[in-house]
């Protein structure tokens, strides 16, 4: 997704990229970055939570329009309203996806 | 607060991500400014989590993905902004996709947005968001030589003058 915003920026579209891996967003050299804590699938809060979700967006908005170079960070400073353990299982795919099957058969 | 980027990774997966650094040929900076104030901007929002219109729109490729699993659908679908909950489905093998279907707002803010716009925040938002699914080959060649094309064709004909991407 970083590479992707690259792309479209050098096409002449201002981007910033709302993510839960900001520092790979930054290895990736995205223009403008807001990291979140949060688990995958969730960038902008749990579901109905609209004032987080609100407050997540105008935040991206505003380093879009006001970063004043290339590569700013910005984090939302706050963390995910549910137990470690619990987010962790709860984002995960009902079955392993393809790929992470074939990584499992590999090392048995 | 800095965000811890592992977080949420399982602990053998980190080592896929970190330290890899810029994408092959993706090494130099590259900006745009907003042109106009964000008052006076129109914004369209692109998530990676696999949205779909059920009624209107193929799934994305999930069988060609069991088939050839460091493969993924490389292409992408326009959103309405005014898509309901009932109308969008999510085609996404890596991510648990009950949240995304219960709001999927979590992912792409439309409502959200259409009330900063209400708001004054922003200017506009586009008629039609975008949708890719985010698991892709590591070489991204597919999204390089077409996908980002069409990408910014739709954002151009939309009028989208910035945008807020959010990876699933």
């Amino acid at each position: 997704m970083p590479v992707l915003a690259r792309w479209i920026e050098a096409a002449g579209i201002p981007t910033v990229v709302v993510t839960m891996m900001p520092a790979i967003a930054e290895e990736r050299r995205a223009p403008r970055i807001v990291g979140v804590e949060a688990p995958f699938g969730h960038a902008f809060g749990m579901p109905h939570d609209r004032a987080t979700q609100r407050r997540v967006l105008e935040l991206a908005l505003r380093v879009l329009a006001g970063a004043a170079a290339f590569a700013t960070r910005v984090d939302y400073d706050a963390g995910w309203p549910v137990p470690l353990r619990e987010a962790y299982r709860a984002w995960q795919p009902k079955e392993p996806s393809p790929i992470v099957k074939r990584l499992l058969e590999a090392r048995r | 607060m800095l965000v811890d980027s592992y977080r949420f990774l399982p602990r053998s997966f980190r080592p896929l991500y970190e330290g890899r650094g810029p994408h092959p040929g993706e090494e130099q900076p590259v900006w745009t400014p907003l042109a106009k104030r964000l008052a006076e901007s129109r914004i369209a929002l692109l998530s990676s989590a696999g949205f779909y219109m059920k009624g209107s729109q193929p799934a994305f490729d999930l069988d060609g993905e069991r088939e050839r699993p460091e493969w993924g659908d490389p292409t992408w679908r326009a959103i309405p902004a005014t898509a309901s909950t009932s109308e969008l489905g999510v085609g996404h093998l890596h991510i648990n996709d009950e949240d995304l279907l219960a709001d999927p707002e979590i992912a792409l803010p439309s409502r959200g947005l259409a009330e900063l716009v209400s708001a004054g925040v922003a200017g506009g938002a586009v008629e039609q968001h975008v949708s890719v699914m985010g698991y892709q080959d590591r070489s991204l060649t597919d999204w390089h030589r077409t996908t980002a094309g069409e990408i910014v064709a739709h954002l151009r004909e939309q009028g989208a003058e910035g945008l807020v991407l959010a990876p699933a």
